[in-house]
């Protein structure tokens, strides 16, 4: 019998199941909630409000330059409490496991969850566990679950957006999009470059004490890249939204690979970047916080927020002409034309 | 109708080359471009090398524009039907 | 910013001077015929840097939005056979065919594979051996040589699961078909940057000896576009000159031309707005019709269905600007769209759509 792979069995709730939980998950994640193995973790209350997200994790391939889905839940769930400016207090993770995966490599990627949760100060107090038949699942989901202590009493929302706000961005763009299509191997192109997958909440965390409650909106561009950020901020706020294109940092294997299969990089999804929408009076001392982060050393102010062409986005170019962002259609395709 | 990128050689074996630009590289086919060497800079498009790419010639192209903006600026100060 | 793209940025605010300057109160209307020229032109939103008397149209310079609606189907009917792999340009993924995309058979079960190269349908075709790869060939002079590449390589390798639908078409013919309607007065030709890398300029002659319009092959960074247009202003008389000289000769690249020559014949082609035109499409020519998707396999596109109100056959005869189409933007927009000059991101619409001029 190989005890080296994944088994139905081990989905199945009996002893190999409960050999699976302790070896493998207790073994990376241990913490005194999680180790006591209970359905569900008891956790003090903080005194402020609660924000709880939850995302799933489909990613191919699970491991790429930079980071691997591991690593991407745990800070995929971390960003997104971020944006509600809240403390991680807790995560949990559910997995579906495909048949016939190797027990080294779900080790690997629980390693990985284990020291990025440790990056955010968090820990993976409760989880869940199913096998399903070869050939689905694509080797691996994860779906993280996510609560958090909010740790402002303002309103951090696009109602809060106001004409004057600096948008500020964290850092360059593109880069997960862009190492996770060369590790996918479809086009055959090598990039050196990794993808930026990291938890923010110490760099949000940096950001709002330098800015208090002039810190108005955080989003991280996901999915839909900064362009549907700022489409989305402009549409919810009422305000348009002008960004300077020239000062949006774009790393050159990016640009060079969005040249090359005709990719837009303001579309593509980023992991460890966060939009800052900041009063103008803080703006400064935002930015100068965020670039004494680790990850916030390419921070920089890209646009503001005017009354001129309300729920609109409009990106200056370097030649002094305007244009419209609008919300990304659908799949990303490269073109030959 | 064509997205064209120019990238510089870094290897040649047999038909394909290995083309680099800012950390992209990846391969192109030489077919279309027999002559080519290691180190030329070229346009590759769809997986194809189809012109080396002059150093020269950009610089030329843009001291030509240059002369062409000059040149604008000056025709306006003559007469119209000079 | 690197060196280049700071002479760049001062170069582009001096030209545009040096064109209103030139232009003066005269009316120009100037035509590009290159999707890629459609894009750079929006992206850059070069238009604003434009003295109001030069109109720029495009003309039919999106091998997408051209490819006739016959086509279209007959590339889903062969997605549709099941031991086919159908690969493809990003580009046709979503394009309406008369009555589903690509994608839309993608989801319901046809192997569609989107690939940067012909060159990669070959490898698939290799690593593969039970499946018959299809490529679907679209695109012009630049992207012809590229396909006629990999069916030599497959012919060389022994692939012989592969095959190729060409739709392939060439450029000059339509633009005489364009002059010859005589619908819309041209008064100088943008000249699509990479196709003469292949042709080379020598062929749009034709353009000045017969028509009395000249033209100026371009490259596509902001400053060539209006280095061309500064140089179709000042012509003298209708001339064919290069702009585009870093990659651009007159007798264009040889290699290229002989492997299209080997490989493809000359045949008539239908173009979507244009209907067919003589001389203006490529056919795999008889020595490499073991490579011919039409003769391997036998499908039913069925009747072509044209959506109604669609305009772009005029859009992209550079009769109406994509506004003036009552689709515009109401029932055509890039997330539904029902012409391809709307889904495909360098179709006239598109470009309009997509990068807008702001009011103010």
């Amino acid at each position: 019998m190989t005890d080296d792979r994944i088994l139905i069995g081990h989905g199945s709730g009996g002893k190999l199941y409960r050999d699976l939980v302790r070896d493998v998950f207790v073994a990376a994640f241990s913490n005194s909630v999680l180790d006591r193995l209970d359905d569900a973790a008891a956790l003090a209350s903080p005194s402020g409000r609660v924000a709880i997200t939850t995302d799933a994790h489909v990613v191919q391939p699970l491991e790429f330059p930079g980071g691997d889905i591991g690593r991407l839940s745990v800070s995929g769930t971390v960003n997104d409490l971020a944006t509600a400016a809240a403390r991680p207090l807790a995560l949990a993770a559910a997995f579906i496991i495909e048949e016939g995966f190797l027990l080294a490599d779900l080790r690997r990627l629980c390693a990985s969850m284990a020291r990025t949760a440790q990056e955010a100060a968090v820990h993976i107090v409760t989880g869940d566990t199913k096998v399903v038949q070869r050939g689905l699942a694509d080797g691996l989901y994860i779906t993280t679950t996510g609560v958090g202590e909010i740790v402002v009493d303002h309103d951090v929302s696009a109602a809060a957006v106001r004409v004057g706000d600096a948008v500020l961005l964290s850092g360059s763009i593109g880069d997960h999009s862009a190492a996770v299509l060369a590790a996918r191997g479809e086009f055959h192109f090598d990039l050196a470059l990794q993808s930026d997958c990291a938890p923010l909440w110490s760099l949000v965390e940096g950001a709002l004490a330098a800015g208090g409650t002039a810190v108005r909106f955080l989003r991280d561009p996901t999915r839909g890249g900064l362009t549907a950020v700022l489409a989305e901020l402009a549409e919810s706020a009422g305000l348009g939204v002008e960004v300077e294109e020239e000062a949006v940092p774009v790393a050159p294997p990016v640009r060079a690979l969005c040249e090359l299969l005709g990719y837009d990089p303001f579309v593509l999804a980023n992991e460890g970047k966060m939009v800052l929408v900041v009063g103008p009076e803080k703006a400064d001392d935002v930015l100068a916080a965020l670039r004494r982060h680790p990850l916030g050393a390419q921070a920089a102010r890209i646009g503001e927020v005017t009354s001129a062409h309300p729920r609109r986005v409009a990106l200056r170019t370097a030649f002094g002409t305007r244009r419209v962002l609008d919300m990304p259609i659908g799949e990303l395709l490269p073109r030959i034309c | 109708m064509c997205l064209a990128i120019p990238m510089r050689i870094t290897a040649i074996d047999g038909k394909m080359a290995t083309v680099e630009l800012d950390g992209l590289s990846q391969r192109a086919s030489l077919m279309l471009l027999p002559s080519a060497s290691v180190g030329d800079y070229v346009l590759v498009h769809a997986g194809c090398a189809i012109a080396v790419l002059s150093e020269e010639d950009a610089q030329e192209t843009y001291d030509l524009l240059n002369e062409i903006a000059a040149f604008g600026a000056e025709s306006s100060e003559t007469e119209p039907d000079d | 910013m690197t060196e280049r793209e700071l002479q760049a940025a001062a170069l582009v605010p001096r030209l545009a001077a040096a064109l209103a300057q030139a232009a003066g109160d005269r009316s120009f209307t100037f035509m590009e015929v290159c999707g890629t020229h459609t894009m750079a032109i929006a992206r850059y939103g070069l238009r604003q840097l434009l003295p109001p008397g030069i109109r720029l149209v495009s003309g039919p310079g999106c091998p997408v939005c051209v490819t006739a609606m016959r086509d279209l189907d007959t590339v889903v009917a062969m997605a549709r056979l099941p031991q086919v792999t159908l690969c493809t340009f990003g580009d046709l993924v979503r394009v309406p065919a008369s009555r589903t995309t690509l994608a839309a058979e993608r989801a319901a079960g046809a192997d569609v594979r989107v690939v940067y190269s012909a060159l990669d349908a070959v490898q698939i075709a290799a690593d593969e051996p039970r499946r018959q790869v299809v490529f679907a060939g679209i695109g012009f002079e630049t992207t012809a040589p590229t396909v006629a590449a990999a069916l030599l390589t497959a012919r060389e390798k022994g692939v012989a699961n592969f095959s190729v639908l060409s739709m392939h078409k060439t450029m000059p013919a339509p633009l005489r078909a364009l002059l010859d309607a005589g619908e819309t007065s041209i008064d100088g030709f943008i000249l699509p940057g990479h196709v003469c890398v292949i042709t080379g300029s020598d062929i749009y002659r034709f353009l000045a000896d017969d028509y009395g319009v000249g033209g100026v092959v371009a490259g596509f960074e902001p400053q060539d576009v209006l280095g061309a247009l500064l140089a179709l202003v000042g012509q003298q008389r209708p001339e064919i000159t290069i702009e585009y000289t870093r990659a651009v000769r007159p007798e264009g690249n040889r290699v290229a031309q002989q492997i299209i020559e080997e490989v493809f014949d000359p045949c008539e082609a239908d173009w979507r707005g244009l209907g067919v035109i003589p001389g203006s499409g490529l056919k795999l020519a008889p020595a490499c019709s073991g490579f011919d998707a039409q003769a391997r396999f036998t499908v039913d596109p069925g009747e072509p269905r044209e959506p109604a109100g669609c305009r772009c056959g005029e859009v992209l005869r550079g009769l109406v600007d994509p506004p003036d189409c009552a689709l515009f933007g109401r029932r055509c927009t890039p997330e539904d769209p029902i012409g391809a000059c709307m889904v495909s991101s360098e179709g006239s619409c598109a470009a309009y759509y997509r990068y807008q001029d702001l009011d103010g």
